[in-house]
């Protein structure tokens, strides 16, 4: 199966600090790939690469190549608003706009510049269905989406993205504001999704790991130390201190 | 010796907010008399301002008051905001660091020397290109305008910075450019701050004197176009007040306290809008 993405000898910079070194990977279509590893070891740094949002860090420098669909978004030239139209994320703090349920929805759309007030509501409804939202909040669309509960605000935060109709879903821990109620809600949403994205998610949670991605890449100080099926990885992990890891035995 | 520095310290703010208060009571008392015995309405609904014959409508000065002012928003508020805009969201924080305090600095500058500026060169230019007196409601606009551009830049500053970085990620990371994300999303998060910049500035426009007597012209009359002359009511009491007595002098503190009720007026629909925000 072609890669959706390929990170290819990929390090980055802050300043004179690097933060990942040579890393490289595949992420495969519609399958769910998850970035484990201790604090700080570079998981929110490599998603970051991903969609450029790392442009908006002061001092950043990238070496090495990310391919989306075999081209790669760090050539010159490479239209960033595009690219963050294939490639959503969402974040760990669930931040939905101070604006209404509704509007929260269309500002994609409306950002690339549909006006049309009948396809607005129709990708309303069919992304807050597809985040099972609708029916809870149908009748109240006009309500400030700052009312909701943090799992109502992160399902909406993925409804949000639905409505730009990515291929790719960027999550950086994406339950960690949830209680483990919602967070399994939540899970089970992705997996849905997994239908129709490919979806990359960093989590601190090995539980959540193992029940949700077929892949998973295990990195520490900034290297990835081990990338492979999840099931491998959790029951024959080849390396010591992924073992070490997954076992909790640190980080 | 530390019980007595804080009573020290009572003694002085209790004392400070009594003078404020004296002051306040001190216009009333001058001011209500006259009021009651001439009735609010001829006096504010009154168009003819003449002292020596007794008749005493202010409100060719309220109108004049409150077109000067909405000229200064006019001409104030899309530039400061804009500035505020470019230096928040547009620059790096390092230039921001320096400008902030810079445009702060205008602030200071006392009004006296913006009326000057405004005589020497701003009054001469409208007279010659666009005709008219030059002294005039144009001018009084353009000179408050400028004068409270350091209000609403620095509290519109405020407001930006202070809206969630959040905010910004979600938007660029849907693919909206900074020019969207700013229209679309910060400006509406910062929307009740602004208007309190807003207010605030209002406040200072409306009760500035100096400048204002020194490029309006002072006619009262109603303008019948920008270029014409007007008064405002600070403008009333800063030039009379000197020489009035009598029934004059009672006229020109309810002419004050017409003014005082207005800006009262201003400063609490701004704590209002303020509070709304913190909630
Ligand atoms: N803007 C920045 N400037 C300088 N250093 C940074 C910056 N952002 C991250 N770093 C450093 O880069 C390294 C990787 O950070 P990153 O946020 O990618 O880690 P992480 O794996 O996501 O950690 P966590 O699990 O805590 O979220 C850390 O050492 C961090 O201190
Ligand atoms: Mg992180």
């Amino acid at each position: 199966m072609p890669a959706k993405i390929e990170v290819k000898n990929l390090s980055v910079f802050y300043g004179d600090f690097q933060a990942l070194h040579e890393v490289g990977l595949r992420i495969k279509e519609h399958r769910i790939t998850a970035f484990i590893g201790p604090s700080g070891c570079g998981k929110t740094t490599l998603l970051k690469t991903l969609d450029r949002m790392n442009d908006l860090v002061d001092g950043t420098r990238v070496e090495g190549q990310v391919l989306l669909d075999g081209e790669d978004i760090y050539q010159p030239g490479y239209k960033l608003i595009k690219l963050r139209k294939r490639v959503g994320m969402v974040f760990q703090r669930p931040n939905p706009f101070p604006l209404s349920i509704h509007d929260n929805i269309t500002y994609g759309p409306r950002v690339h510049g549909v006006r049309d007030k009948g396809t607005l509501e129709g990708v309303v409804e069919r992304s807050l269905q597809a985040v099972h939202l609708w029916d809870e909040l149908k009748d109240d669309l006009k309500r400030s989406a700052l009312t909701l509960t943090s799992e109502q605000q992160q399902r909406l935060c993925i409804a949000r993205l639905a409505a730009v109709e990515p291929e790719v879903l960027l999550m950086d821990e994406p339950c960690s504001a949830l209680d483990p109620i919602s967070t399994l809600r939540v899970e089970e949403l992705m997996l849905e999704l997994k239908k129709n994205y490919t979806i990359v998610v960093v989590t601190h949670n090995m539980q959540q790991a193992a029940r949700i991605s077929d892949e998973s890449g295990f990195f520490y100080l900034g290297r990835l130390i081990e990338f492979n099926r999840t099931k491998t990885i959790f029951t024959k992990p080849a390396n010591k201190m992924t073992e070490d890891y997954i076992t909790g035995r640190f980080g | 010796m530390e019980k007595l520095i804080e009573k020290g310290l009572l003694v002085i703010a209790y004392s400070s907010i009594a003078i404020l208060f004296i002051i306040t009571f001190f216009i009333f008392k001058e001011g209500l008399p006259f009021i009651f015995r001439e009735g609010l309405g001829t006096i504010l609904g009154g168009v003819e301002w003449r002292p020596t014959k007794g008749e005493f409508g202010i409100l060719p000065m309220v109108v004049g008051s409150l077109l000067v002012t909405g000229g200064a928003l006019v001409i104030g508020v899309p530039l400061g905001l804009s500035c505020a805009v470019f230096l928040v969201e547009f620059s790096k924080p390092k230039v921001r660091r320096i400008l902030k305090p810079a445009i702060e600095l205008l602030a200071g500058i006392p009004s006296v020397v913006y009326g000057f500026l405004g005589v020497i060169l701003l009054v001469p230019l409208i007279r010659v290109h666009l005709g008219g007196p030059g002294l005039s409601l144009l001018a009084g606009s353009i000179i408050l305008g400028i004068m409270i551009l350091p209000t609403i830049i620095s509290i519109s500053i405020d407001v930006l910075e202070a809206v969630p970085q959040s905010y910004r990620e979600g938007s660029i990371a849907l693919g909206a450019t900074t020019t969207q994300t700013v229209s679309m999303v910060v400006l509406k998060a910062a929307r009740s701050g602004i208007v309190t910049a807003v207010i605030l500035g209002m406040g200072r426009a409306i009760g500035e004197t100096m400048a204002v007597i020194m490029v309006t012209g002072n006619a009262v009359a109603f303008p019948g176009s920008i270029l014409d002359s007007i008064r405002t009511l600070t403008s009333n009491i800063g030039i009379e007040l000197a020489y009035a007595s009598g029934d004059h002098q009672e006229a020109l503190f309810a002419t004050g306290v017409v003014l005082f009720v207005m800006i009262m007026v201003l400063n609490l629909v701004a704590s209002m809008t303020r509070k709304k925000r913190i909630r």
